[in-house]
């Protein structure tokens, strides 16, 4: 399909500006212009909407196909969140009103919005007050790194390193990196958990904190939180809480009774705001109260007359993480979500997610290995190994899937587990829809056994088979040359 | 799997090949070339850089990994083969010879002592098939 | 009110399936001291009730206020074709495109942002986005002390100060060390700049037009950075670029900015769209996605995401970056508005923003007591000194139904008579003359 850019012809137009209605006229000096236009695509309206509707075509989404991702919780996004998020009072507010004067009061709405999802959050949670900045799940994860690193610094301790479980998602590590520490890679025991035995020798007085995700990325809660939680904060460290996998348990545990100091939440996974093809998202951040102080500016309070404003002067405060109060528009949404779900269907919905996933990893245990064989939360991991042995490899059983109108799971991930597939239904799916992908996994692994190269084929019903990555590394083509300049004159 | 005969190898899989009084020059071994599946950028060690054996010396990027290349001995950097960086994929296919890495003027060659031959390799290469 | 489809049927089939005797038994990984007791919120709602609730939520906020007000967000038009394309649900309810076959939309639409962002700024190279413009300044910064190997950071004054206090925030617990030049209501002052740089700077910090709305030609500021071997990084902002300098005629080596004014509403502070662009050979240095150009066995044009390995999926605690969910829609309708514009529609739109502006500067100028600063040529926001503090006639115009402006004072102390008024193309004629007219009524 030919890019935008190609289907450009000069002349042509896709939206009529108006012409100025005031009788001035802005003269920039030449020497402040830019010499050469940007050369943007000249087309009609119709070509665009054509264009981009076609490309839609082009991908497996929720709306058209199961999504089993793993750790990525793809649920039905409501048609509904669209619409409030939508709505003018909203979409229109200028973040700077509450800065000018009076202005508090001309958000009211805006401000009561942020207020109540931080107090669901912190009830779902347990922890004593949330932010709503933070702009996406690893920006949580910096923005919780950052205030463990001010409430140290707090307490005149520079401590320099975090301790992060081998399984745990790269942004784990990568976060804690840029706030300024040292990563120290903890080990999961043949359980698939961190061993409080084999944590006690990586935890000492240099540990700022445990970063884990519980349900962790094999979907299994690790009964020894607690344990864990009481060997870090005997030397000071903190416990935190990447709450990608939320899903699991929201309504049933909550991260605040199991010890932990610091929770990101991704809303765009728990809260079913929808992920847009790689965002936006929110990862609103919680804490507990001795690390309320050194939340970001600004926190939204409730007054005693019951109106809503923004409190800027906080002296501790680890200052601005976004520009204003978070992807507003976003946390909207999950407020629409939460409001919808009520505290029944919060928990019904972790009930649902975990009733999906052990009812899948029923069916598959006999036809896939399963590496660490209990029961599971609201995800599982597959191993493909017995059947990379013959020649057909985790990479080979996605794009069957692909062939079957089944989005993949996530592969390759957590590398611990050779030829993982993992695999996260979300409480959305039909049963019907479930035994499909059951259906479609047994397809597959017979073919492994019987014609291998059918799936090393695979997939051919896509607008293009496998790509070529290596090429695509080597000879680097990450934007659209420029129509020459000999065939522009 | 080929592993010439004509060279000392390392367990993290780079090969060391004496020649004559001169420079030792350094590569990786089609085991390596094979992991990686796809060599997509090198990150080269300076000429004139003196390195001790066993530390680290270039980056090595294939699409889903990045693997550091380790000095089989030390010494000093005398040469590194620039035509890696316009065509990355002489490490696919022409490790052992085009494919080279960098040249080291040995400090010791008693550390050579510490490397495995072919015979020795190929056997260490079978316990990790398992 | 849930979105769960089995009915209780096929619970117990499922359960049975299992081996479970109930949904209860699925936790018991959890033990019972572990369990949470019952949630303190309220019960469930159905739709009608949500949508409701939301409106009359949406009703108690001010958007009724005719809006002078910019800082870096602001008012302009949203085509509607750019909000129905991001109702599409195949774009809109998709992951990030790890599985390239099944993704091309997403990736191509990204390669072809890309190549609209190097047109719009002049660079080589794009990001697939960041989340906003200031998160985008930061990494721009540390991608600078990566590629020299240096930790110091001049700030120049006119960038945006919410992304100033960003860029401190972030780098309290590295060893970053920031040098602010000294606040001119005014284009940089060059005299000003030279002394701080020296063989310690990573980069210098830009941005055009400034917060005071000033535009600029940088390339002397860019020349003084590069002679002490040190990077220039400069925020824009798109809509300008339709007629100013862009980056990279300015020898910019990291452009970034705040992408709201391409297509999104302003939603109270987010989503926005962080952009970033720079030179072909600091690419490996770059954070974010990037998506790029390849080939299938068939010899089909296809797109995948590449260089994968600066990110923090591969290289963890070594990635570029942590970023991993980004504002991939937001860069859609970027690019559904820009290709919507246009090469000769962008042109128009500044053009436009930068005539209301300069009506609505020729009309409050003329109000006794009130002078408009014109140190250097403004875009579509600028500054006038007022006779009395700004706040207060702030206030009073929002009683007459406008957000007249931002107060500058808030972020610049002495400055509290000064007001930063921005005008968009969606301005009037009328509107900005009964503005003008209100202010004088408060003078």
């Amino acid at each position: 399909m030919n890019l935008i850019f190609e289907k450009s012809t000069p002349g042509r137009r896709g939206f009529r500006v108006p012409p100025s209605d005031v009788p001035s006229r802005a003269e920039i000096p030449q020497a402040l212009r830019r010499t050469r236009d940007a050369e943007l695509p000249e087309v009609s309206e119709l070509e665009v909407v054509r264009h981009f509707t076609q490309l839609s075509q082009r991908n497996f989404s929720i709306d058209t196909h199961m999504y089993p991702l793993g750790s990525c919780t793809m649920k039905y996004n409501p048609r509904f969140l669209e619409d409030v998020a939508a709505l003018e009072g909203f979409s229109r507010l200028h973040p700077l009103l509450p800065q000018l004067r009076g202005g508090g009061i001309l958000t009211q709405g805006a401000l009561q919005v942020l207020y109540e999802v931080a107090q669901w959050l912190c009830e779902i949670t347990g922890m004593a007050q949330f932010s709503m900045q933070p702009l996406a799940g690893a920006h949580g994860e910096l923005t919780g790194a950052m205030l463990i690193a001010a409430y140290h610094r707090f307490h005149g301790n520079r401590k320099t390193t975090v301790i992060i479980p081998d399984s745990a998602h790269g942004t784990n590590p990568a976060s804690a990196a840029i706030a300024g520490y040292q990563v120290v890679a903890a080990p999961s025991n043949e359980r698939g958990v961190l061993d409080p035995a084999h944590v006690k020798d990586l935890v000492n007085d240099q540990t700022a904190a445990l970063m884990l995700t519980c349900p962790n990325t094999l979907g299994l809660f690790n009964r020894d939180i607690r344990t864990l939680a009481d060997m870090v904060h005997a030397v000071g460290g903190l416990m935190y809480y990447d709450g990608a996998n939320l899903n699991a348990i929201a309504g049933w545990a909550r991260p605040g009774d199991l010890g932990f100091d610091v929770v990101q939440l991704n809303l765009h996974k728990t809260f079913a705001t929808p992920h847009g093809g790689g965002g936006p998202g929110a990862g609103p951040v919680g804490v507990a109260e001795p690390l309320v102080p050194f939340l970001p500016t600004s926190v939204v309070v409730k007054r005693a007359d019951g109106t809503y404003a923004l409190e800027y002067d906080r002296k501790d405060s680890i200052g601005y993480v976004a520009p204003f109060y978070g992807n507003f528009g976003v946390i909207l949404k999950a407020y629409a979500y939460m409001l919808a779900l009520g505290r029944e269907g919060l928990k019904r919905m972790a009930e649902t997610a975990v009733l999906n996933a052990n009812y899948l990893l029923a069916r598959l245990r006999p036809h896939y290995k399963v590496p660490f064989d209990r029961r599971c939360m609201h995800e599982f991991v597959l191993s493909a190994a017995p059947q990379a042995k013959k020649g057909v490899k985790a990479l080979d059983i996605a794009k069957g899937l692909i062939d079957r109108g089944i989005h993949p799971p996530t592969m390759y991930f957590p590398g611990i587990v050779p030829e993982a597939l993992m695999i996260e239904p979300t409480e959305t799916e039909s049963k019907e829809t479930l035994d499909a992908f059951v259906d479609a996994m047994i397809e597959i692994a017979r073919l492994a056994d019987e014609d291998p190269d059918a799936l090393h084929r695979a997939p051919t019903t896509t607008p293009v088979g496998r790509l070529d990555e290596v090429a695509a590394a080597r000879r680097l083509d990450v934007c659209f040359p420029l129509p020459d300049d000999a065939a522009q004159a | 799997m080929h592993i010439p005969d004509d060279r000392l190898y390392t367990m993290e899989h780079e090969w060391l090949k004496q020649e004559g009084d001169g420079p030792a020059r350094i590569g990786l071994s089609a085991y390596a070339a094979e992991q990686l599946s796809g060599v997509t950028f090198i990150e080269l060690p300076k000429k004139g850089q003196t390195v001790k054996r066993g530390q680290k010396i270039a980056n090595v990027e294939s699409v889903k990994a990045v693997s550091d290349v380790y000095a089989p001995a030390g010494g000093a950097i005398v040469e590194v083969n620039g035509a890696l960086e316009a065509d990355p994929s002489l490490l696919d296919e022409q490790h052992y010879d085009a494919g080279w890495i960098c040249r080291i003027d040995l400090a010791d060659a008693a550390e050579l002592d510490e490397l495995m031959d072919a015979k020795a390799y190929r056997e260490y290469l079978n316990t990790l098939a398992g | 009110m849930d979105f769960i489809p089995h009915t209780d049927a096929q619970r117990r089939e499922m359960l049975e399936a299992i081996g479970a005797a109930s949904a209860e038994d699925l936790f018991a990984d959890i033990p019972p001291a572990m369990r949470a007791g019952e949630l303190n919120l309220p019960a469930g709602h159905s739709e009608i009730w949500v949508r409701n609730h939301l409106e009359h939520l949406a009703a108690k906020n001010a958007t009724h206020l005719t809006p002078f007000v910019g800082g870096g967000f602001y008012d302009h038009y949203v085509p509607s074709a750019v909000t129905a394309i991001l109702r599409r649900g195949e774009l809109y309810t998709a992951y990030t495109p790890y599985q390239a076959e099944a993704s091309q939309g997403t990736l191509q639409a990204i390669y072809e942002y890309q190549t609209a962002i190097c047109r719009l700024t002049g660079m080589e190279v794009a990001n697939a986005s960041l989340y906003d413009g200031g998160t985008a300044l930061y990494e721009a910064a540390m991608m600078a002390t990566r590629l020299t190997g240096r930790n110091k950071i001049v700030l120049d004054s006119g960038v945006n100060p919410i992304y100033r206090n960003m860029l401190h925030g972030y780098t309290r617990n590295l060893n970053v060390a920031f040098r602010e030049v000294p606040t001119a209501c005014g284009p940089t002052p060059r005299d000003q700049v030279e002394p701080f740089l020296d063989e310690e700077t990573a980069a210098i910090v830009l941005q055009n037009p400034n917060f005071f709305g000033f535009i600029d030609d940088l390339a002397d500021v860019v020349d003084m950075a590069h002679r002490v071997g040190a990077l220039a990084v400069m925020s824009c902002y798109p809509i300008s670029l339709g007629l100013v300098k862009t980056p990279g005629e300015m020898g910019v080596d990291i452009a970034t900015g705040e992408g709201q004014s391409l297509g999104l509403p302003l939603s109270f502070g987010g989503p926005y769209l962080g952009f970033m662009a720079t030179r072909k050979k600091f690419i490996r240095q770059m954070p974010g996605r990037l998506a790029g150009v390849t080939h299938d066995k068939e010899g089909r044009r296809g797109f995948v995401l590449t260089l994968q390995t600066r990110e923090q999926h591969i290289r963890r605690q070594g990635a570029t970056s942590n970023i991993c969910t980004n504002e991939a829609l937001c860069a859609l309708a970027a690019l559904v508005y820009l290709s919507l514009v246009g090469k000769e529609g962008l042109k128009e739109v500044a053009q436009l923003c930068a005539d209301k502006a300069a009506y609505a500067a020729q009309r409050l100028d003329r109000i006794d007591g009130v002078s408009v600063h014109r140190a250097a040529p403004f875009f579509n926001e600028f500054v006038c000194d007022l006779p009395v503090y700004a706040g207060e006639i702030v206030s009073g115009l929002i009683e007459k139904g406008y957000a007249g402006g931002f107060p500058l004072a808030q972020y610049y102390p002495g400055m509290e008579k000064r007001l930063l008024v921005a005008v968009t193309e969606k301005r009037t004629r009328e509107e900005i003359g009964a503005f003008a007219e209100a202010l004088e009524g408060l003078l």
